[in-house]
């Protein structure tokens, strides 16, 4: 009897299966047919719940906010974008699952992912498909191995050539010293083409020294390395949480240094206790900083603030986000994409015209891609003034 | 110039460290047990000063004596319940155990007070002293940390030589099964080493935090081991030798941090457990007790 009921159950679940994936076939092939019209679909994911969701959810709202322009103005080629978001919560296999999800949907192209852990595993996918892959703030160097991924933002050890190209060609120091975090990729990669940099552009790095997990809150020895060196500047690629020990440190030696980090110091000012004081004149690079003066980034922030969007959301991942719809944009004019193309044919068609476009956006003016996926524009920078993040002109 | 800035960096460094050995020295001279859960102790009591001062705006010497008190209950909760019902144990057992406690306390910072890292305000207000026109700087907490070691070790040397819980402390370190005889209450006397290590680890999480001021539920745990490392080479437990092994030991990282690799100090310090393991497993100042058959 037992047995009897739990075969029939199972042809029961069987069943249920069979006509799901008929049911999923059948929605493939409509969404499909409503691609023939004139839209054009664009899928993202990033995490919109969770630890990361504020990433998740600036890049949401900086990329509707493009969608948004782009549709009152008429469209890509007439084309009107339909826009979705997937949440990943930022893990990797949850971020597979959206990306199928989108693509029953009918996605086209893909703006993601957010983070760069759950990207690792969303570009086998887009790979498979062909599908056109444009991530506006992972930033590892390995999200961008295939040929249909492209970043808005600066791959992790790129930072460290444009940290070097930005302190020497503002003049802002000759004399550099560097402490960084040897047991970390992310501060030992921006410390190494930090290093080949700096030599090619005659700086002249005069410290460098290195501290691991086990020992980031001890600096005085390599502080007063720094100090008796002679520099002008202090390279911290490191994160937040150890920059605020060693700033307060720095301070109770005495050191008299020029501090310069990259986007790992966002956030210092947030840290639960600490003085903001010591922060004062630390200079980071980051893409986008809301009270720059210029035109684009004026327009943008302001066009934001009238959307009514969460001011917390207004950061460098909206920005990126808003830039990579725009960059989308130009590739997809530029190379033709119609409505009825496949989303092979659009990747085809988008990967070939990406080395040739140059866009402007509010994260830099004038950028430009290798084919290898990765980013070229010139580095932004901010300066803390008064416990705010000030642009650099 | 140079070295003399380094030299007092390590004493700075080391003089920590020796707060934190006396906690442990304390608790093995008597207890006979490594107390690994020492160092979250400390991490446990610069949260307490943090939450007052930082959160709720408290004078920061009556958090420091709230957190004292705190601390002390809590080592006292520990040996209660994860120390004493091992007693008859093997010592493997209950090393093991005090792993455990100290993994336990971490996740329980973890739980309360998440991931993102605090940056702990100096409860020291006083002015660093400058030589040399400048180019040499003693920062107040150096000179603190080494004027409270001191004292630390003063007084734990008068109470156990003086008073009479001290006493009873050496007996039971001497021989717990004959102290119990002559009427030496075991238990308490445990309970009470524990009590004053504790309320001594708050004190060294204060003076930690303040010279370096990330605070993280990791903060206790690499200096936790680093003062059993300083315990072990001034030859655990000996009041003095924790403070000798102490500053020992912050010189030498500080020195092989400057002078051979930034990335090799904490190996160097590690590989002098090490040696001194093998050339003289007694320490600095340990005493070496004959067996009697």
């Amino acid at each position: 009897m037992k047995k009897s009921m739990r075969k029939i159950l199972a042809a029961v679940l069987a069943l249920t299966l069979i006509v799901g994936l008929f049911a999923a076939c059948g929605s493939k092939e409509d969404s499909g047919t409503q691609t023939g019209a004139e839209t054009i679909k664009i899928g993202a994911i990033g995490p919109l719940t969770g630890g990361a969701a504020v990433y998740g959810n600036a890049v949401k709202n900086g990329a509707q906010l493009a969608v948004d322009e782009i549709n009152k103005a008429g469209g890509i080629n007439g084309m009107k974008i339909e826009f979705r978001m997937e949440d990943d919560e930022h893990d990797a296999e949850k971020s597979v699952n959206a990306y199928n999800t989108l693509k029953d949907w009918g996605m086209q192209m893909l703006m993601g992912t957010v983070t760069t852990q759950p990207c690792l595993a969303v570009i086998n996918n887009t790979k498979a498909d062909n599908m056109y892959q444009l991530t506006p703030s992972a930033s590892g160097a390995d999200v961008i191995v295939n040929d249909n991924t492209f970043q808005v933002c600066f791959t992790d050890p790129n930072q460290g050539i444009a940290s070097a190209d930005y302190i020497a060609d503002n003049g802002i120091a000759r004399k550099v010293a560097v402490i960084y975090n040897s047991s970390d990729a992310y501060s030992s990669g921006i410390y190494n083409t930090f290093k080949s940099e700096a030599a090619a552009k005659g700086l002249e790095i005069v410290a460098t020294e290195a501290f691991t997990e086990d020992s980031k809150t001890d600096f005085s020895a390599q502080l007063t390395k720094v100090k008796s060196s002679g520099a002008e500047l202090l390279f911290l690629p490191i994160y937040a949480d150890a920059a605020s020990s060693l700033l307060s440190q720095a301070s109770k030696l005495g050191l008299n240094v020029k501090y310069f980090g990259c986007d790992g110091l966002d956030g210092i000012l947030d840290i639960e206790g600490f003085d903001g004081k010591l922060a004062e004149n630390v200079m980071l690079l980051t893409p986008f900083a809301a009270n720059a003066t210029d035109e684009t980034t004026q327009k943008f922030v302001s066009a934001f603030k009238a959307a009514g969007y969460e001011e917390s959301t207004l950061n460098q991942f909206a920005a990126d986000a808003y830039d990579a719809i725009y960059i989308m944009k130009a590739a997809a004019e530029k190379s033709g994409v119609k409505a009825g193309m496949s989303v092979s044919e659009i990747g085809d068609a988008m990967k070939g015209v990406m080395p040739q476009i140059t866009v402007d956006g509010v994260t830099g003016s004038g950028m430009k891609w290798l084919s290898t996926g990765e980013v070229s524009k010139t580095p932004k920078a901010v300066k803390i003034v008064n416990g705010e993040y000030q642009a650099m002109e | 110039m140079g070295f003399l800035n380094n030299f007092i960096n390590g004493i700075s460094l080391g003089s920590i460290y020796s707060v934190i050995a006396l906690g442990y020295t304390m608790v093995y001279g008597i207890a006979k047990m490594l107390n690994f859960a020492h160092g979250d102790v400390i991490m446990v009591g610069a949260y307490i000063v943090f939450v007052l001062t930082t959160g709720a705006g408290m004078n920061p010497y009556l958090a420091l004596l709230i957190s004292m008190v705190a601390c002390t209950l809590l080592g006292m909760t520990i040996e209660r319940f994860a120390y004493r019902p091992l007693r008859g144990a093997s010592p493997l057992a209950v090393l093991i155990t005090a792993i455990g406690v100290s993994y336990f306390l971490q996740n329980v910072a973890l739980l309360i007070f998440g991931t993102q890292v605090k940056s702990f305000k100096s409860i020291l207000e006083f002015p660093s002293i400058k030589l040399a026109g400048g180019k040499i700087i003693i920062s107040d907490e150096t000179i603190i940390t080494i004027v409270v070691s001191l004292i630390i070790m003063i007084g734990l040397t008068l109470f156990v030589n003086k008073t009479k819980p001290g006493r009873a402390m050496l007996a039971v370190s001497e021989d717990r099964g004959a102290a119990q005889l002559m009427g030496v209450n075991v238990n308490a006397t445990i309970a009470l080493t524990f009590a004053i290590g504790s309320g001594l680890a708050a004190v060294a999480g204060v003076l930690l935090c303040s010279t370096y001021p990330a605070l993280s539920s990791q903060t206790g745990a690499m200096p936790g081991i680093k003062a059993f490392v300083a315990a072990v080479l001034g030859g655990i437990g000996s009041i003095p030798g924790a403070l000798i092994g102490g500053l020992a030991i912050g010189v030498v990282e500080i020195l092989s941090k400057t002078y051979i690799s930034s990335q090799l100090a904490d190996a160097i310090v590690f590989a002098i457990l090490i040696i001194v393991l093998l050339v003289k497993p007694t320490g600095i100042l340990g005493k070496k007790y004959i067996e009697k058959v």
